[in-house]
């Protein structure tokens, strides 16, 4: 055991675990932060707080994650590698630790070209795969870079992100290796629509025993709309949505296309509950967040498991 | 080479404005080659200028003038010229920024009687190389620890919109870079290279945190050779 957090202590169970996520407002509205949480409570057992997502200032992931811990919940601090460097991750994590936050996951961060501030300078001091390693040795040597021991106890549950759509696909499982190798603990990919490419995916990690060195979640996104399947197949890094998927959203007909998604997703989630080294499910309902009860109801997620 | 690019004609002419007596000043090297500051755009810009003052009445001399490297000494010294120089009111340098920080200190260096200002042209963009006509691409950051043998001769310090070590990161699409679809992806490439070299295993070990003491990050560098040195 490492942190010891709920998210852990369930994969070491060997539960099927689902965790959530959680946009934080764009200020420092916590009401905002309290309705969203109030509607997974219950429904995920851990809710990964996003880091300036896709380049956009809003409230900082280790604030978010201590309300959403005064609300009852369980927290997974999303850091990315683009606003900090190696002291600011390294102090931003005993900060989050000192305030009860035991999961984080490792993130290079989408550029800030993409964003609210694209003149902005960005760090990458260090990459997400040298952001693993340091929290593993702050967790396990209790050491920071440099060498010098910490003050107190520090034991993180590291995640970090794989994307099995992008290119070269090849390389891709490759790279879930380094990750595992610089002492990843979990892995949440990303959406996941072409399950063919998934399913070719998860038989290189499987062939490679990966799933036996880390457990991976499989990320999924309800669509919404035929719009946002669009959307997202053109301007989301790493997203592939199959052409036939989109028909069927389209032939769902007005007014009927957001339970369609959320019937496609809940099929999604059976056929991935049945893939080998598929440890659990990473619901990214963006936006959505109160049709999370409902989701996890409908693909016999409920109850989720208490410790 | 190092590469730039010719400030608006509109900023130009602002940043010359006040003064009569105006040397447009080319460098016959990295910038001349890429077309932006050689002897060449120096006689154009300077009848630019001679033209867009001329129409709004305003008394103006602008002469061009050349030196082959601005950032030496060595090419600068020309008694005639240094006279031309401490004539004019400006020199509008059309070097690099080195250029245009080393002209301006040696020439208040060597001319004592008169502060000489200089100002800029150009926006130095970045160490790249000529890829194809009327093209150039940003190649070297000077980090000042290269780590092109391990990544089969393509930088991923300067070729990666986020300097990644350890690539591809989940952006790459198609052998595209997440910012736009014209930037390549460095990490593509340099799997691609390092597969048709058979040198794949090179990029499967983690690549430690990067020192960045030898880059700016360690503060303004100084190049040392004492055996060079008087």
């Amino acid at each position: 055991m490492k942190s010891g957090s709920n998210l852990e202590r369930l994969l070491e169970k060997g539960e099927f675990v689902v965790t959530g996520e959680l946009g934080p407002p764009k200020g420092p509205d916590v009401e905002v932060v309290k309705k969203k949480g109030a509607m997974l409570k219950g429904n995920v057992d851990a809710v990964n707080i996003t880091d300036n997502q896709t380049a956009i200032v809003r409230m900082s992931s280790i604030a978010t994650s201590k309300i959403l811990i005064e609300e009852g919940l369980e927290p997974t601090m999303q850091m990315v590698a683009r606003d900090r460097n190696r002291l600011a991750m390294m102090s931003d994590l005993f900060g989050a630790y000192a305030l009860g936050i035991r999961n984080m996951l490792c993130l290079s961060g989408d550029h800030q070209s993409f964003g609210s501030h694209p003149e902005a300078k960005n760090v990458f001091d260090i990459d997400s795969i040298q952001m693993i390693y340091m929290v593993k040795t702050m967790t396990d040597e209790h050491k920071v870079i440099c060498g010098d021991e910490i003050e107190g106890d520090f034991k993180m549950f590291i995640g970090a992100a794989s994307n099995p759509f992008a290119d070269p696909f090849q390389y891709r499982v490759h790279r879930l290796a380094k990750k595992i190798e610089a002492g990843v603990d979990f892995i949440q990919t990303q959406c996941i629509y072409d399950m063919k490419r998934f399913k070719e995916f998860m038989k290189q990690v499987v062939d490679m025993g990966l799933h036996e060195k880390c457990k991976i979640l499989a990320g999924v996104t309800p669509l919404k709309s035929v719009g946002m399947a669009r959307y997202m197949a053109a301007n989301v890094s790493g997203i592939i949505i199959p052409e036939e998927m989109i028909d069927r959203l389209k032939g769902a007909g007005k007014g009927n296309v957001a339970a369609e998604g959320i019937k496609i997703l809940c099929e999604q989630i059976q056929e991935l509950r049945g893939i080998k080294g598929i440890a659990g499910i990473h619901l990214m309902a963006i936006e959505w967040e109160h049709k999370v009860p409902e989701i996890v109801e409908m693909a016999g997620l409920l109850p989720r498991p208490t410790l | 080479m190092i590469t730039a690019d010719r400030k608006p004609f509109e900023e130009i002419k602002e940043s010359i404005k006040d003064y009569e007596k105006i040397m447009v000043l080319g460098c016959e090297t990295c910038v001349a080659v890429c077309q932006a500051g050689g002897e060449k755009e120096a006689e154009i810009l300077a009848s630019e200028l001679r033209l867009a003052f001329g129409n709004e009445g305003k008394k103006i001399e602008v002469n061009d003038e050349l030196v082959v490297r601005q950032c030496d000494d060595e090419f600068m010294g020309d008694p005639e010229f240094l006279k031309k120089v401490k004539e004019a009111d400006v020199i509008l340098s059309i070097a690099c920024g080195v250029g245009v920080q080393h002209a301006c200190n040696y020439f208040n260096r060597v001319i004592t009687d008169k502060p000489i200002r200089v100002i800029p042209g150009l926006n130095t963009t970045f160490m790249g190389a000529n890829i194809d006509v009327g093209l150039w691409e940003e190649r070297c950051l000077g980090c000042g620890d290269c780590v092109l043998e391990k990544t089969g001769g393509i930088c991923p310090i300067a070729r990666c919109a986020k300097s990644l070590l350890n690539g591809p990161c989940g952006g790459s699409s198609n052998g595209k870079c997440e910012i736009n679809k014209d930037t390549d992806c460095a990490w593509h490439l340099i799997i691609e290279r390092l597969e048709a070299l058979g040198e794949l295993e090179r990029i499967k070990p983690v690549e430690m945190y990067k020192d960045w003491r030898p880059s700016h990050s360690g503060g303004p560098r100084k190049r040392v050779r004492e055996d060079l040195r008087l």
